[in-house]
């Protein structure tokens, strides 16, 4: 088996009320970076992430980490004896620890303990120094995740699974720990398996999405290829858009703004920080992209780019179509009523302008 | 006024707290696993095997210690076996109040660990898991200190039950002073000798015992509820 990737093939049927779940997969994930499963709930996308840490048993399941053998058919590896790290959707820290005994538990029975070095340096990743003698029943829902995830990390795992860290949190919580997944991503080269249903969190975290329904694989790849792919079965509604990669190349303390360049244009965004040279992650959702036949400049609008229309399909709603515009290297989606377009007597092929009123660093 | 035990009363409540002390320990051995499983398993046996262990709880000590006569006698299996082992048979004998207490506490024992583990679900084991607990390992450093009130609850029941006996000790054990003559029937001898004095000392110190447990126990079952 490839040394450099993840291979897992499950084939599952629950029984559940009423009708019987199937898990059908096949994947090949690659060894390093963010890998999203994405999907509704009740998609399977959770089962997986537990097939995988042997928490779900299956007959005849195969999983293949960076060439360990984890499980094949007359071979399984239980939990306790796979090199993981897991993150549960809801607080999973130990009731009678606190924090630092709940981190001992783990450093206790870990086939290679944190020097002092990383261990400090993984405490001040997730923020939790202050934390520390603190029992579970005395800590904030995101206090307590950021430190499972601590946990997690120290006991140096070759695969870290994380089941929707976030979904239990209101808004502030998950505001409060996406910086530090965002600082995760980028300071770690653990492979992560991440299972969210939020388009939002998968955009600003992944490398490389799975997209599940119904127990099965429907769509794989790099993030940006993927959900750039307007004709996915799986409808992500106002969530719909596309995620550019770039780099700033230059900043208007004036105001406020940072100038981003990418593969196909440039874009003005706020500020919010980031150095020049840095690279950043750009989501521009379709419902922010309109569509026109020459660039007007007597508009609002900064981040004016010019391509060409490549598909327009039908959105959920009959009024809506989602066009596909190439620029340069990148494709954009924008959301505009069918009208629209029809007045502009726009068609596959043709150059447009796309204006995008806003856009997101998510970094 | 002075406490006016005499002698042999205070034999008898020797015996008893020796007997409750030895049969506590013992159940916590044998009933731990009994709980685990019945508090896991998916088996059709689970309902069979709760209620046998309930059973105590509703038969007559007198069916039940009728019964483990039987078996303990020198044609009962365990009679049997207690005499290849060379240990004699044990009616009539402070081994054989123990072996009768067991059964007899086991649901006292049982109940509150497995409601404690099944309070616990499955997460808890989970997690442990991932954290590369084997287990022993999960079962020694997580779900004894998680369920912690449920084991303190049924050592104090178990024990409480085992000093209040009277049915099954007067049909195993007799009336041996020293080997099976335990409080309750001391007081049953103190009654039928109409020496209601002594009776009265007695029963007011298991009244009282049995208040101060019950009393320890709510409380502490009360402080463990709060946030």
């Amino acid at each position: 088996m490839n040394p450099e990737t993840i291979n897992a093939q499950f084939q599952l049927a629950l029984a559940g009320r009423g009708e019987t779940f199937q898990l059908d997969v096949d994947l090949t994930l690659p060894g390093q970076g963010v890998t999203a499963l994405f999907g509704q709930s009740g998609s399977g996308k959770t089962t997986l992430l537990r097939c995988m840490a042997g928490l779900q048993k299956v007959r005849n399941g195969q999983l293949w980490v960076k060439g360990e053998c984890w499980q094949q058919p007359n071979f399984f590896l239980p939990t306790h004896k796979r090199p993981l790290g897991y993150v549960f959707q809801e607080s999973s820290l130990f009731a009678h620890l606190s924090a630092r005994g709940n981190i001992e538990f783990a450093l206790k029975r870990a086939q290679q303990k944190p020097d002092r070095h990383s261990f400090d340096q993984t405490i001040e990743l997730m923020g939790i120094g202050h934390l520390m003698d603190r029992y579970p029943s005395q800590l904030s829902g995101g206090e307590r995740q950021r430190i499972a995830i601590a946990r997690a990390l120290l006991i140096q795992p070759k695969l870290l699974l994380m089941d929707e860290p976030l979904a239990s949190l209101d808004f502030h919580r998950k505001n409060e720990i996406l910086p530090y997944l965002e600082r995760l991503r980028r300071e770690t080269d653990i492979p992560i398996i991440y299972v969210s249903h939020s388009a939002n969190e998968v955009s600003r975290l992944a490398d490389f999405i799975v997209v599940i329904q119904q127990g099965k694989a429907i769509a794989q790849g790099p993030l940006a290829e993927v959900l750039a792919n307007v004709d996915l079965p799986i409808k992500l509604g106002e969530d719909t858009g596309v995620v550019v990669t770039g780099a700033v190349v230059e900043r208007d303390t004036n105001w406020h703004l940072i100038r981003v360049a990418f593969a196909g244009g440039e874009l003005w965004v706020r500020d919010d920080g980031d150095e020049v040279g840095a690279s950043v992650r750009i989501r521009v959702l379709a419902r922010d992209v309109s569509l026109a036949q020459a660039p007007h400049h007597d508009t609002s609008i900064v981040n004016i780019l010019q391509g060409t229309l490549e598909t327009v399909i039908q959105d959920a709603h009959p009024a809506m179509v989602l066009s596909q515009v190439r620029v340069g290297d990148t494709l954009i989606t924008a959301r505009t009523t069918r009208r629209s377009l029809d007045h502009l007597n726009l068609r596959e092929g043709d150059k447009a302008w796309v204006q995008i009123k806003s856009v997101a660093v998510v970094r | 006024m002075a406490i006016e035990f005499s002698a042999a009363d205070w034999v008898a409540i020797g015996l008893t707290l020796r007997l409750a002390s030895v049969v506590t320990l013992l159940l916590l051995v044998i009933g731990t696993p009994i709980a685990w499983w019945l508090a896991r398993t998916q088996s059709w046996l689970k309902g069979p095997v709760a209620a046998v262990v309930a059973l105590p709880l509703i038969l007559p000590p007198t069916v039940l210690g009728f019964y483990l006569l039987l078996a303990m006698g020198p044609n009962g299996p365990i009679g049997q076996f207690t005499q290849w082992l060379g240990l004699g048979t044990l009616p009539f004998t402070f081994w054989g109040l123990v072996v009768a207490s067991v059964f007899y506490s086991m649901p006292f024992v049982v109940q509150p660990i497995q409601n404690a583990i099944e309070a616990l679900g499955n997460r808890p084991l989970e997690v442990a898991a991932t954290l590369r607990a084997g287990s022993l390992d999960t079962f020694f450093h997580v779900v004894v200190p998680l369920a912690k009130p449920g084991f303190v609850s049924a050592a104090i029941l178990g024990f409480a039950h085992t000093v209040g006996e009277f049915g099954v000790i007067l049909m195993i054990g007799g009336n041996i002073p020293g080997e099976t003559r335990v409080i309750s029937v001391q007081i049953y001898d103190h009654v039928e000798a109409l020496e209601y004095t002594q009776a009265h000392w007695l029963s007011g110190a298991m009244v009282l015992f049995s208040f101060v447990v019950l009393a320890a126990l709510y409380i502490f079952q009360q402080q463990k509820n709060k946030p």
